[in-house]
């Protein structure tokens, strides 16, 4: 079938092209519905990463973040019209060890391999899973609650048991979500949120407490910290969790930076600190995602991170949302109506 | 139920040397009515497909869509002996095999491969509501009329004239009933589908189509279709 797949040829300058696209049994076909962008589209589309990488990368499409209903499976195994979200890590090997969204040879959409922003998408059968009784547009945040579980799973594996209070340093969405899926997996912890804009802070309703990065005092302790702060800010926010982690404490990092970040290495050692990378997410995260998903209240909570819904008919149309998107607080989510 | 009524009825007399029908020549890694069939078998908006070729090609369509994209929804038919034949060909097989009176049918040209997803759902809709539909872009160039050939006899106001494509969608009962009823002389003179409901008076309803769901009738369509897909390189060799 001939596919139309827009994709972004220099910053802000999107085109059709037109993908002659294979089918084979491993194949559905999937039409997406809502679309999500995310930080990483839109430093894309706004050419604010590094030139080399723009000459190497585009012409792309971008987007990683969505779900869509399924529009031909000739196995018959998904029937025509059912949901499903749409897993942007494509493992080419298998391992026991690593983990697929760490193998460095996994294609990952919107970055080493066209994203979803296509009138239909190849999907191979083990890269979609059924969406029941998940209103799509919560849905197309699945992918970040993904990466959250991805980040909490390894903490499970590798922090020590103490987990009295568990610091969040970010007020975006990483942390947003993060901090609701923490308070699903440890009820009995009590989540702290460290944040520098407050009207955003006020959103964490469900966190045990919110504090402004200003009001910290050296008497706030925390046995672990996630950082979901990245970009420029990365240091500030690590340097202030070293200070505040107990020793032998976990930090889980999922905030991404563009340049590389300073550590206070001698406080790592002196504190006997564990930091752990986390990036992207598994087949398996997805799973539990849609699990976790189940929950209406989860679902209620990630609604209202939804800043803004955009009708997507044209190019022009992703464009309005791509600009919209920077004055949103949360999440843009396009409608795809393509 | 909804069908794509695929008109494969070209012989390939207008694409210079070739002895391959059109529809038949390769576009990329497949043949264009391929890429066709392709686009209506996956639409959510069909349930099935319905091609019509010429009697002397149907073993050979047969054999590519095994190869290319076996499905119990495609039916290969005989074509008519001009379009509108085989267009009631189609209307007459899905009348026999599928009685319902809200039957809808999109019929497409074989050699648009560009068709879009959006075309075909947009079809269905509008034919339902309307009763029949064609696709359409405005009008870029000015349209003059010559009726003797010679002087020009009007000029149309340019932004109500629209460029037919296709799909062109009717209710099946309907348009076999409205074909009928027309007269020898009329059949004769229609070249278009749509143009049997406009006799008739009944409305037919626009779609937009899209400037690059183009018929791929000559060498330059094929090239610049091949290179649409990027695939210059390949064709040429």
């Amino acid at each position: 079938m001939i596919n139309e797949v827009i994709k972004l040829i220099s910053p802000k300058n999107l085109e059709t092209f037109f993908q002659d696209e294979q089918y084979s049994d491993n194949i559905v076909i999937v039409r997406p519905t809502y679309l999500s962008i995310c930080a990483a589209d839109q430093r894309y589309y706004q050419g604010k990463r590094k030139k080399e990488i723009l000459d190497r990368k585009l012409p792309l499409a971008l987007i990683h973040e969505g779900v869509g209903e399924v529009i031909y499976d000739r196995k018959g195994e998904y029937k025509k019209g059912e949901k499903v979200v749409m897993i942007p890590n494509t493992p080419t090997e298998k391992d026991d060890i690593i983990r697929e969204n760490y193998l460095r040879s996994s294609k990952f959409r919107s970055s080493t391999a066209d994203g979803f922003m296509q009138s239909a998408i190849y999907m191979e059968r083990d890269r979609i899973i059924p969406i029941r009784n998940i209103e799509e547009g919560v849905g197309s945040l699945l992918e970040l609650c993904s990466v959250s579980v991805n980040s909490i799973e390894t903490f499970l594996r590798k922090s020590h048991e103490r987990k009295n209070i568990i610091g969040v340093w970010g007020c975006g969405t990483v942390g947003y979500i993060t901090t609701l899926l923490l308070k699903s997996y440890f009820p009995d912890s009590k989540i702290v949120v460290i944040g520098t804009r407050m009207e955003k802070l006020s959103y964490f309703s469900f966190a045990d407490e919110i504090k402004m990065v200003t009001e910290l005092d050296e008497n706030f302790k925390v046995d672990h910290a996630f950082e979901c702060v990245g970009g420029t800010k990365s240091a500030d926010a690590i340097e202030q969790i070293i200070e505040h982690i107990n020793p032998e404490g976990c930090i889980s990092l999922l905030g991404v930076s563009e340049d590389p970040v300073d550590v206070n290495t001698r406080m790592v050692l002196e504190k006997g600190l564990i930091l752990i990378g986390n990036s992207r997410s598994s087949y398996e995260d997805f799973e539990k995602s849609v699990e976790l998903a189940q929950d209406k209240q989860i679902q209620a909570y990630l609604n209202n991170i939804i800043s803004e819904k955009v009708e997507i008919n044209n190019i022009n149309d992703i464009n309005e949302a791509f600009e919209r998107d920077l004055n949103n607080d949360f999440k843009t989510v396009m409608k795809w109506n393509f | 139920m909804n069908f794509g009524g695929i008109l494969a009825g070209g012989k390939g007399t207008r694409m210079g040397k070739t002895d391959l029908p059109k529809q038949f020549l390769m576009l990329g890694e497949k043949p264009i009515i391929i890429h066709t069939i392709e686009q209506f078998l996956v639409s959510p908006a069909i349930d099935e497909v319905i091609v019509a070729v010429p009697e002397n090609w149907r073993s050979y369509t047969e054999d590519i869509v095994e190869k290319y994209c076996k499905d119990d929804k495609i039916h290969i038919i005989e074509g008519g002996a001009n379009r509108n034949g085989s267009v009631m060909n189609i209307c007459r097989y899905i009348n026999e095999n599928y009685k319902d009176d809200e039957n809808v049918v999109v019929t497409h040209d074989a050699v648009r491969p560009f068709v879009t997803q959006r075309i075909i759902k947009d079809n269905v809709e509008l034919c339902k509501k309307y009763g029949a539909t064609d696709t359409v872009v405005p009008a870029v160039d000015t349209i003059v009329e010559a009726k003797d050939g010679t002087v020009i006899s009007n000029i149309p106001i340019r932004n109500q004239m629209y460029q037919g494509q296709t799909p062109q969608s009717f209710k099946v009962k309907e348009f076999l009933q409205t074909y009928e009823s027309l007269t020898e002389e009329e059949k004769e003179i229609l070249t278009d589908a749509a143009k049997v409901y406009v006799l008739n008076k009944k409305n037919v309803a626009l779609v937009m189509g899209e400037n690059f769901n183009m018929k791929v009738t000559t060498k330059y369509d094929l090239k610049l279709a091949n290179l649409m897909l990027n695939n210059l390189k390949d064709e040429e060799e």
